[in-house]
């Protein structure tokens, strides 16, 4: 099996190495895949959008009807992941370990036994696999998670200026969430910031897109021309094409951060939603 | 062969994409973890994704961001030959996000599996389906 | 450019790559798939798209790199292949 797949694999690379000299060279000016459609983008994807990252403005404004079946696919990975893996817990299911604050006395309290009540200030539970109370982990992730979330929310408002953008900035909120979770617990995290929260956020980040489309179509243009929000917003066409940019750059950074927290959340526990990592 | 070091320092980037995507095709075929298959399936789309970058680079261009002389005002004649082609960056920004969530697809049903067979390797879940087929 | 560091940082892609799927633990594959993807976000930031490389900085060398641990965590970390 394994030498068969080595034969296939070295042909089928062969087979492309010796058809290289066909492709043109690496850097060169006048190849075919940019002298077609993207002199077109960026001689005028300024002065029709007024958004110097021309990046953005094809990825939001020539080509957004892509970029929303690509928050759609997103959206439908995290639902696929919550269809596998999620378990409802029962009551009875496992031991509890809980840490007597004052005395630092350790509890195994089996099920059918009373547990303490969820936010008492004396008992602390704490997950299975023993993990020692981390002093200067978590204070020095609590110092560092604003900023990175302010980070993000800086990256998805600039992102018609300099390199960034929807997708960077929901992954940047999502990874301040998801080191919360692994800096604390698991179920502070949830505490906070609940799996119906997420689901509910990440159905909102894609209604926010299409439901941005679908206004433009019923003000009487095409879906997603932006710029028969103009009227509705009270500014010209180049600048209405700017914030319409803006209004699904939002809807973008809010649905792939709550998609992947969502799969983290599935993903770390097993979908129990008890334990992380 | 003199002529294949200069068609070699041409295209070495196509060279160094063949390699990596067929060391991704390779692991997805012929590893027998369920996470090491996983893992060249994602090697194989970033050799994708290095494939399409590489076409859009210009020599001698810099960012697809226009520089302007301040808001507003004229803006002069934009040579397109000034800036590097920005329309497979779009492409790869997709390709990026949904490659991060089939990975995610990928590795719930890698831990389902385990649930249900107590075992990652390919051919010990195979011999189990076959045996419980035999039965 | 006299030096070439975008051939010097692909042929480190390559070794990374490699490397990742020849740790027999997973835990290190999922470490050094990391550093391969950190690696390839280098290599594209060299050629120009620094949105694509500030994406693979965020979504490949963070996210990716926690689902791995994540799943192997919950499965077996030793692998015979």
């Amino acid at each position: 099996m394994r030498l068969l797949a080595l034969i296939a694999v070295v042909l089928t690379g062969g087979l492309i190495i010796f058809h290289t000299g066909d492709l043109p060279d690496f850097g060169d000016p006048n190849s075919p895949a940019s002298t077609h459609l993207s002199p077109y983008y960026l001689e005028h994807g300024e002065g029709d959008t007024h958004a110097p990252n021309i990046v953005s403005a094809v990825l939001a404004d020539y080509r957004g009807f892509d970029t929303m079946f690509e928050t759609t696919v997103v959206f439908a990975a995290g639902l696929a992941c919550f269809f596998l893996l999620r378990r409802k817990t029962e009551p009875g299911d496992k031991p509890r370990m809980y840490r007597h604050l004052p005395t630092g006395v350790t509890l195994r309290i089996k099920s059918g036994g009373t547990f303490p009540e969820e936010d008492s200030t004396e008992f602390r539970r704490m997950d299975s696999h023993f993990v020692p109370h981390q002093i200067i982990i978590k204070n020095t992730c609590r110092l560092v998670i604003p900023f990175i979330q302010v980070f993000a929310l800086y990256v998805v408002a600039h992102g018609h200026y300099s390199p960034g953008g929807g997708f960077q900035g929901g992954v940047l909120l999502a990874a301040a969430i998801i080191l919360y979770a692994i800096s604390h617990d698991l179920r502070r995290s949830i505490h906070r910031f609940s799996e119906k929260v997420a689901a509910l956020s990440g159905s909102l980040g894609v209604f926010i897109y299409a439901g941005a489309g679908a206004l433009c179509l019923l003000l009487g243009a095409n879906f997603l021309n932006y710029e028969a929000l103009g009227p509705l917003l009270g500014v010209d066409a180049v600048m209405a094409r700017s914030h319409g940019i803006l209004i699904i750059e939002i809807g973008v950074a809010l649905a792939v951060m709550a998609v992947i927290v969502w799969i983290y959340y599935n993903l770390s526990s097993a979908g129990k939603h008890d334990e992380g990592l | 062969m003199t002529d294949l070091l200069p068609l070699i320092a041409a295209k070495y980037n196509y060279w160094i994409y063949t390699i990596l995507m067929m060391i991704g095709l390779y692991a997805m075929i012929a590893k027998n973890n369920l996470v090491k298959k996983i893992i060249g399936m994602n090697i194989f789309q970033t050799a994708i994704i290095l494939f399409y970058v590489s076409i859009a680079y210009k020599k001698g261009a810099t960012l697809p961001i226009i520089m302007g002389d301040g808001h507003g005002g004229g803006h002069g004649a934009i040579q397109a030959a000034d800036y590097i082609n920005p329309l497979p960056h779009c492409l790869m920004l997709t390709a990026i996000v949904v490659s991060v969530a089939t990975l995610g697809v990928a590795l719930a049903l890698a831990i389902k599996i385990y649930r249900q067979y107590g075992t990652l390797e390919e051919d010990d879940i195979n011999h189990q389906i076959r045996m419980q087929a035999g039965q | 450019m006299t030096t070439p560091i975008d051939l010097m940082i692909l042929t480190l892609v390559v070794i990374s790559g490699v490397g990742a799927l020849a740790v027999k633990d997973l835990l290190g594959a999922a470490i050094v798939f990391s550093a391969y993807s950190f690696l390839m976000c280098l290599a594209w930031a060299i050629m120009g798209a620094v949105d694509v490389a500030f994406t693979e900085a965020a979504v490949g060398a963070g996210v990716s790199t926690v689902f791995c641990v994540a799943a192997v965590f919950h499965t077996t970390r030793r692998t015979k292949d």
